[in-house]
Order: structure tokens, then C-alpha cells, then sequence
């Protein structure tokens, strides 16, 4: 994808340090993500990327450094606006984390439970959210009749049916097949192109990296390790960098 | 290689911290139970499996309990020429204390074990992150639901399972004392107290708030993998069945102190 041009920071990362006792997992990680833009975050397992985007959903609690949301100081907000913003953002899990004793239909409604304006338009909400994704057939399944993809595709659509202004992918394409996974790539450019919402993504799948983003970073030992856009780091000599070209 | 008494130590250690955590989430039920939003609807879905679907197994449990015990202290009573006796030593054992403990250790196995998993499974697979992140609080929705739905639901079943434990009792009157079941009934009727009744029901409502706290408790906090999952579900049911016997013994004392049974 081509770089976007917008410099306004909807999401902004600096010097980030989170430590689980003697283990320092990020050691001042930074990164600013831009409206509209679509920022691929690789690094290997171990790196930092899990701990980074739980921090950054203030599931977990971070050392030192700012996390600034939409010109919001994540450390100075109380819970109750920390889950407003939190309604702002779609996350979709790596491995779904669809509820399993709720149907399809109630999945998508969960996000809703809290805006009573768009929770009165639920019907039309979820039906628009599993359109986009191309499975409105299956609103009364339980998510144990679905396949891998699907559930993903489930996962999406319920991650964007609130409209959020930024989404955050947790490797979206692991686990999946290869058609699957360009399917999934497809329709992530979709509703990138369809609501114009920030994108986020943490994957190991250079093929996603590729079609989708506008910039790269790569993570290692918990720090910026390069930044560009995926050209100019894949044409990178640097052998830490090749290797993930590999 | 760490030596026996620093293993020992160590034990010690973690068993008190998990007394500590334990204390510190039943606190912050306390705080959010009273705290709006009410999850009526997961709070009625949880009483319905909680109750409803262990009505057949409590049933059962408590038809062979009181055939069994009646059976095993016939011989007995008959011995001393007290068989007429048996309606009112039958009622008030299972009324006052082996019913509630039996039905109670019964639902730690179904009920604790089954919260227990739930929510590990849900922990593990991020089910619990999704929740938090679409800005619900998984702990009123997930948590303060199904405590209160075992605190209110375990006494219900135990009355059922007392109820169908004396139908068994009668049932064996019936057919080997030729006592009739309004006479059987009567007798019980007789024998009961209100400081039978009352404090026995009271502790049950103890017994569902530890079943419902720990099996959340470990579930919640649920370490990862399979593998956590599986020691969730069997430590919620170890150490449910352990917290019972702790309440049964404090009830009774409080109970010997203020009706000097």
C-alpha cells in the first residue's frame, strides 16, 4: 500500500518499558500511528509485541513511558474512561476469542451492551458488521460450528461494529491457511478502505505485511530495532533485518 | 537444589498469598455487587444452569441417600426396639447436617468444578481480554454472577435434596415397616424445629458463596494452558470441599453457642 501523507497521531508510544521481574520484555519501545494509516509491527516470538498491545489496551501496566490515544495519557485515565476509549478501538484476537456460550449474533452485540443509542440499531449493526465480512448467513451459530476462518472473519466483524477509529490486529493471519489468510488480508483492506479507520497490526506473515502496510517496524529485545516502509526494509543487508525476509 | 524446609517455607509462603488474594476477591465482590450495571440477564442464565441443571443429579444423590441411611440404621434401632424413632432421627440428621454437606460437596463437584473451567478456558483462550477490551467489566459480568447465583441457588437445591432424601427414607419405611407416608410425614413434621430448620438453611447460603468464590477465584486467575485449566478445575472443587468443612464446623459452634443444641 502506498504511504498515507497524514501526520496526525491517533495512537503515540514512547520509551515504553515493561519488565516481568528480572525478564525486561520492552525496553523503550516507541511509535507514533497516523489517521488512516496502516502500521505493520513485526518481531519474533519473545520480542515484545503481545506485551506491547496489552499495554496499550491497559490490560496490563506499564513501567515507564507514555501511551497516548487520541491525545489521551492512558496512565491518567480513570477505568471508566479508559473503556470509553477502549470502545473506540477493535481488536481482533489471534486466536478469535469469540464467547463460546454466546451465538454469533450475541458476540457482535457484547461491544453494543454499552452504547444505548447504537444498542437500540443493534439488529442493523450486526447484520452491516457480518455483511462486511461476507457471513450475515451465520448470526444464530455458535462459534463452534464455525471454521478457523470463519471464526476470524466472526472476530472482525466484531471488532469493527462499532466503528472504531483505530483497530488493532494480534496476528491475524496465524493459524490459517493460505487462502484463508489472503481472504482475511483482503477484507482487513477492505474495511481499511471502507470506514478509514487506523490500523494497527502485529504479525509474523510477511505475505499480510506486504499487501497491507503503509509502514513497518521491527521489533527486537523489546526496542525499535528499523522503521520504513516494507521496500525499504526488505531490501535492507542488515541480516537481522533479512531474516525476517527470509 | 533448594533444601526440604526452604520448599516447605516456600509452600507456606504461596499458601498464605493465595489466602491473601483470595480475601482481596472476595472484597472487590463485595465492592461491585452493589455497583451498577446489574447483569440480571447472565445472573438468571447462571441460576438456570446452576439450579435448574443440577436439580437431576441432586435428585438422585439425595433419593440414595435417604434410602441408605435408613436401610443402614434400621438394624440397629431395631435392636433397641426404636424403630418408631427413625422418622425423627432420619429427618433431623439430613435436615441439620447431612444433607447440606453431602448436596454441598456434590455441587463443589459440579457446580465449582464447571466455574472453574469456564473460566480458565475463557482466560486462556483471551476470551476474558475481548470482554475487558470492549469496555465491560468481566468481573461484575463473569465473577459477581455466578458467586451470587450459587449463593442463591445451593440453598434451593439442598432443600430439594433434603425433600427428596426424606421421600426416600419414607419409601424404605414404607416397604419394610409398613409406616405410611402420612404417618412417615408427621413424624418428621413433629420432630423438626425451626432451630433445626433455620440455622442449616442459613449455612447453606455459606456453603454456595464458597463454592461460587473459589471455583471464580481459580478460573479468573487461571494460570496458561491446558494444563492451568485442568489444575483450575480440580483445585476449585479441593479447595471448595476443604472451605465446606471449615463452614460446616464454625455453623455448628455458632449454632451449640446460641440454641445449646
Amino acid at each position: 500500500m502506498e504511504k498515507t501523507n497524514n501526520k496526525e497521531p491517533v495512537l503515540k508510544i514512547v520509551d515504553l518499558k515493561k519488565s516481568f521481574g528480572d525478564n525486561h520484555v520492552l525496553n523503550g519501545f516507541s511509535l507514533e500511528l497516523y489517521k488512516g494509516e496502516s502500521l505493520v509491527i513485526m518481531g519474533k516470538s519473545g520480542s515484545g509485541k503481545s506485551v506491547m498491545i496489552k499495554c496499550l489496551m491497559g490490560l496490563l501496566v506499564h513501567d515507564s513511558g507514555l501511551i497516548e490515544i487520541m491525545g489521551h495519557d492512558l496512565s491518567k485515565l480513570t477505568l471508566n474512561q479508559l473503556n470509553d476509549l477502549r470502545s473506540q478501538i477493535g481488536f481482533l484476537f489471534q486466536g478469535s476469542a469469540l464467547y463460546d456460550s454466546m451465538t454469533v449474533r450475541e458476540n457482535l452485540e457484547f461491544p453494543l451492551r454499552k452504547n444505548k443509542e447504537k444498542f437500540k440499531q443493534k439488529d442493523a449493526l450486526v447484520l452491516e458488521a457480518l455483511e462486511s465480512v461476507g457471513l450475515a448467513h451465520v448470526m444464530d451459530l455458535m462459534p463452534e460450528e464455525l471454521s478457523g476462518g470463519m471464526k476470524r472473519r466472526v472476530a472482525l466483524a466484531r471488532a469493527i461494529i462499532l466503528k472504531p477509529k483505530i483497530i488493532i490486529y494480534d496476528e491475524p493471519t496465524t493459524g490459517l491457511d493460505p487462502i484463508t489468510s489472503k481472504e482475511i488480508i483482503q477484507l482487513m483492506r477492505d474495511i481499511q478502505e471502507k470506514y478509514g479507520a487506523s490500523s494497527l497490526i502485529i504479525t509474523h506473515d510477511v505475505d499480510c505485511a506486504r499487501v497491507i502496510a503503509n509502514r513497518m517496524i521491527l521489533l527486537i529485545d523489546g526496542v525499535n530495532y528499523a522503521e520504513g516502509s516494507f521496500a525499504e526494509l526488505a531490501l535492507s543487508t542488515d541480516k537481522n533485518i533479512k531474516a525476517f525476509f527470509k | 537444589m533448594k533444601s526440604k524446609s526452604t520448599q516447605l517455607a516456600t509452600k507456606f509462603k504461596s499458601f498464605f498469598e493465595e489466602i491473601g488474594d483470595l480475601a482481596y476477591f472476595a472484597g472487590r465482590f463485595f465492592k461491585e455487587v452493589f455497583t451498577r450495571p446489574f447483569e440480571f440477564k447472565e445472573l438468571l442464565r447462571q441460576c438456570y444452569n446452576m439450579g435448574i441443571r443440577s436439580l437431576l443429579l441432586v435428585g438422585v444423590t439425595g433419593f440414595i441417600l435417604g434410602l441408605v441411611f435408613t436401610l443402614q440404621s434400621r438394624p440397629t434401632l431395631m435392636e433397641f426396639g426404636a424403630e418408631s424413632w427413625m422418622p425423627s432421627m432420619v429427618s433431623i440428621s439430613i435436615v441439620r447436617e447431612i444433607g447440606p454437606v453431602i448436596i454441598a460437596l456434590i455441587c463443589a463437584g459440579r457446580i465449582g468444578s464447571g466455574i472453574g473451567a469456564e473460566l480458565g478456558s475463557m482466560r486462556v483462550t483471551e476470551q476474558i481480554d475481548a470482554m475487558e477490551v470492549s469496555g465491560t467489566n468481566p468481573f461484575k459480568y463473569l465473577v459477581v454472577t455466578r458467586i451470587l447465583a450459587a449463593t442463591l441457588m445451593l440453598p434451593l437445591l439442598i432443600i430439594f435434596g433434603d425433600a427428596v432424601a426424606l421421600v426416600g427414607s419414607a419409601i424404605i419405611e414404607n416397604l419394610k415397616g409398613e409406616v405410611s407416608f402420612l404417618l412417615y410425614f408427621n413424624k418428621v413434621a413433629d420432630a423438626l424445629e425451626f432451630s433445626d430448620v433455620i440455622p442449616a438453611t442459613i449455612k447453606t447460603f455459606f456453603f454456595g458463596f464458597a463454592i461460587g468464590l473459589v471455583g471464580t477465584f481459580k478460573g479468573y486467575y487461571c494460570k496458561k494452558g491446558t494444563v492451568g485449566v485442568g489444575e483450575a478445575s480440580n483445585s476449585a472443587v479441593v479447595y471448595t470441599s476443604m472451605l465446606l468443612f471449615v463452614i460446616d464446623f464454625i455453623a455448628v459452634f455458632i449454632v451449640d453457642i446460641f440454641f445449646e443444641v
